[in-house]
């Protein structure tokens, strides 16, 4: 895609999705019900930390929107790479926040998350989950829903008000000076 | 003098400048907090031993430390009463003070939780909430040696408790110092539970300074329940500006 694709892309993107597909309570409420089922059988099967690893590998894929999460956590970078650097570096990024998250989620072993309810909030739906854990006061765990990618995704979490988005992109900003701000570095360092 | 350091404390903080509008984080001492924040990341790794990422398990079973944690929580209990009383908080003060005085009582000196367990949940608070509910800014960020992420706002607010603690007052030396023994156990466990994640944002942050400071300062603001946390709408943001 070029950038005037791109802009004619996602500016309908923009305009279209109140009409054609209707961002719904109940379908956020039913994807993260959907998503916290899987995350609670993965953290309840005791497999090894690579196969959980690659487990939400698959969910991220099925759940959120990995393209919008990643474009916004790389911040004015995307605008200079190229098509082909973009999608290698999505791909890349997919597999970071899945060790990474993958990593965070397996220290709730032992825990449940459980769905609290959805509300409307600006132009997207927030989730509320509780993760319960034991001896420990439970966590609170956001998910924020939308349809602008075309179906109901998730595009961004928030435990305890810290927000995923805002904290990756400060990581990846952070790891892009460490590279020189090369991105093929930056895509070697974390698709590894 | 002791008496009057809160005070000369408060006049401090309500001097501090509140933070431009519009930015997030306000830390004109990053210079400084980054030094004492390369001293915490090599204390925590003299604590947590070699990195070899082992799971090296709890160091005390689950159930017990909760004992531990319940009985220094419920110490701190008579402290958050009057600081729910100075933030005008009926809900809060009543809710601390009928826990305290159940959990005192029925849970053995506050080693078990029985309040929790009839859904009276603690609403934790300290003299930093109390001064953010009075207006004062948070102030500039600071990192603290040991103690961790700061603000100008909370530091003054745990000197303050410090001073305010009506069990401090009235307290007997055998209860206070078992507080404070309790209070000690309290954090070295509450290090342990969260010590994976500790560690991982040291260990594996491109720049720990800058994710530690983030995650403090949003996760405080999100305990604080004040101010609404920053919204991000990446689809109508793309470059993340």
């Amino acid at each position: 895609m070029n950038r005037r694709q791109m802009i004619a892309v996602t500016t309908s993107a923009m305009i279209l999705p109140q009409t054609v597909h209707a961002l719904s309570v109940d379908a956020s409420q039913q994807l993260v019900s959907g998503l916290v089922a899987e995350v609670n059988a993965i953290i309840a099967s005791g497999q090894s930390e690579a196969a959980m690893i690659n487990e939400f590998a698959r969910i991220f894929d099925v759940y959120s929107d990995v393209p919008t999460i990643a474009r916004y956590c790389l911040g004015a970078d995307a605008r200079s790479a190229s098509p082909a650097e973009m999608q290698a570096y999505t791909v890349a990024f997919r597999s970071y926040i899945a060790r990474k998250y993958g990593r965070r989620f397996r220290e709730f072993i032992g825990g449940e998350i459980t769905v609290q309810g959805a509300v409307p909030v600006k132009s997207w739906i927030e989730v509320e989950t509780a993760v319960l854990l034991r001896g420990r006061s439970p966590l609170q765990m956001d998910f924020h829903v939308s349809d602008r990618s075309g179906s109901h995704k998730f595009f961004n979490f928030i435990i305890e008000g810290v927000n995923m988005l805002l904290t990756e992109r400060a990581e990846i900003g952070a790891l892009l000076d460490r590279q020189g701000r090369d991105m093929n570095a930056l895509i070697a360092q974390i698709g590894s | 003098m002791l008496r009057i350091l809160p005070l000369t404390l408060l006049l401090v903080i309500a001097g501090c400048s509140a933070a431009p509008v519009g930015q997030t984080v306000h830390d004109p001492y990053e210079g400084a907090n980054r030094q004492v924040h390369t001293f915490n990341k090599n204390v925590n790794a003299a604590l947590s031993g070699d990195d070899d990422g082992e799971d090296r398990g709890p160091m005390l079973h689950p159930d017990l430390s909760a004992l531990v944690i319940n009985f220094s929580d419920n110490a701190g209990g008579p402290g958050m009463v009057l600081n729910g009383l100075l933030q005008g908080n009926i809900k809060s003060a009543s809710t601390n003070a009928f826990r305290f005085v159940l959990n005192t009582l029925v849970g053995i000196g506050g080693i078990f939780d029985p309040a929790d367990a009839i859904g009276l949940e603690e609403i934790e608070t300290d003299f930093g909430h109390t001064m953010a509910v009075w207006g004062i800014p948070e102030g500039a960020y600071l990192e603290l040696p040991l103690l961790g992420p700061s603000s100008e706002r909370d530091i003054t607010g745990r000197v303050v408790d410090m001073f305010i603690d009506p069990l401090g007052h009235y307290g007997t030396d055998t209860q206070n110092t078992a507080a404070t023994v309790a209070g000690i156990g309290a954090r070295v466990l509450k290090r342990d539970q969260y010590g994976a994640a500790i560690d991982s944002v040291f260990n594996e942050s491109a720049d720990s300074y800058v994710q530690t400071r983030l995650i403090y300062l949003q996760n405080r603001r999100f305990d604080l329940g004040l101010e609404a946390a920053e919204e991000v709408d990446p689809y109508a943001d793309l470059y993340g500006e």
